[in-house]
């Protein structure tokens, strides 16, 4: 694709978000807490080689989780399934809900589709994803000349 | 089947009572409370926190439970940030008179399952109306 062409304006917005949110941050030090109004809610951070994201999904089985990723983009599909009770029960407090899920998370930078890895452990899904070479950062020795 | 779509909810934190030693932010699992006529059921939400991690406590008719979450690996710069990561707490009144030495505890999957069996005397028993 042309570089000329490579405007999307959803990444566009996605950025602006990020950057309002580092701004408040650094004005009022609170944790910026970035509101996609989709479940599941995600944690995306990295280190030099991998991008990571995490998503709380308890009681969710990983049979029922389809994740996908395409591009940039990392599709997290699946269901919650709460087992009802029989007739006999009488419930004093539900606040614990069931339903599907379907939610397209875009990635920060770009990442490689062959090296992707999905683990569930306590309820906490990670994606692993690998930085392809070009992205990953490079010390550039300084030569004396 | 659900058919009900999720829609995402904040943690809620809790007001902090007693400092805490572990610094971060404690929040109140989601729960489900039922009761079946021999025992009452506490489903928590408690993402993060492994089967070592939870701690029960009943004391005068005041259950605790408690989740320390296994800490998120270190050395990761976190780039988007939705939800907060913290310990879970939360306190419950328990009204019905429960068999302490029978209480059963599971964690799976982030879910903590507590089965409470009431006590003998707790245990309703059907009132036979006779006829005069």
């Amino acid at each position: 694709m042309s570089p000329l062409f490579d405007f999307d304006p959803f990444r566009e917005m996605e950025q602006l978000q990020r950057r309002m949110d580092r701004l408040f941050q650094t004005l009022w030090g609170e944790p910026p807490l970035w509101r996609a109004g989709v479940y599941p809610l995600v944690n995306i951070s990295e280190t030099k080689d991998h991008v990571f994201v995490r998503a709380e999904l308890p009681g969710v089985k990983p049979e029922n989780l389809e994740i996908t990723l395409k591009n940039q983009n990392l599709v997290i599909r699946g269901e919650r399934q709460i087992t009802s009770e029989g007739e006999e029960v009488n419930y004093h407090r539900r606040e614990r809900e069931s339903g599907y899920f379907r939610r397209v998370v875009r990635l920060p930078v770009p990442v490689d589709s062959n090296q992707v890895e999905a683990t569930m452990k306590d309820g906490i899904l990670t994606v692993t994803l690998a930085k392809p070479e070009e992205v990953k950062p490079r010390q550039i020795q300084v030569k004396s000349a | 089947m659900a058919t009900k779509e999720l829609k995402p909810k904040a943690k809620e934190a809790i007001p902090v009572k007693v400092e805490r030693v572990r610094p971060g932010r404690v929040f109140l699992p989601a729960v489900d409370i039922y009761e079946t006529p021999q025992s009452l059921v506490l489903v928590a939400d408690m993402p993060g926190v492994s089967g070592e991690g939870v701690t029960l406590d009943l004391k005068e008719n005041v259950l605790t439970i408690s989740g320390r979450i296994t800490p998120p690996p270190e050395g990761e710069t976190l780039l988007v940030q939705e939800y907060e990561v913290g310990d879970f707490h939360r306190e419950f009144q328990v009204g019905e008179l429960i068999d302490q030495d029978k209480i059963e505890a599971t964690m799976k999957d982030g879910v903590l399952t507590l089965i409470l069996p009431k006590a003998e005397k707790a245990i309703p028993r059907r009132i036979e109306v006779k006829a005069a």
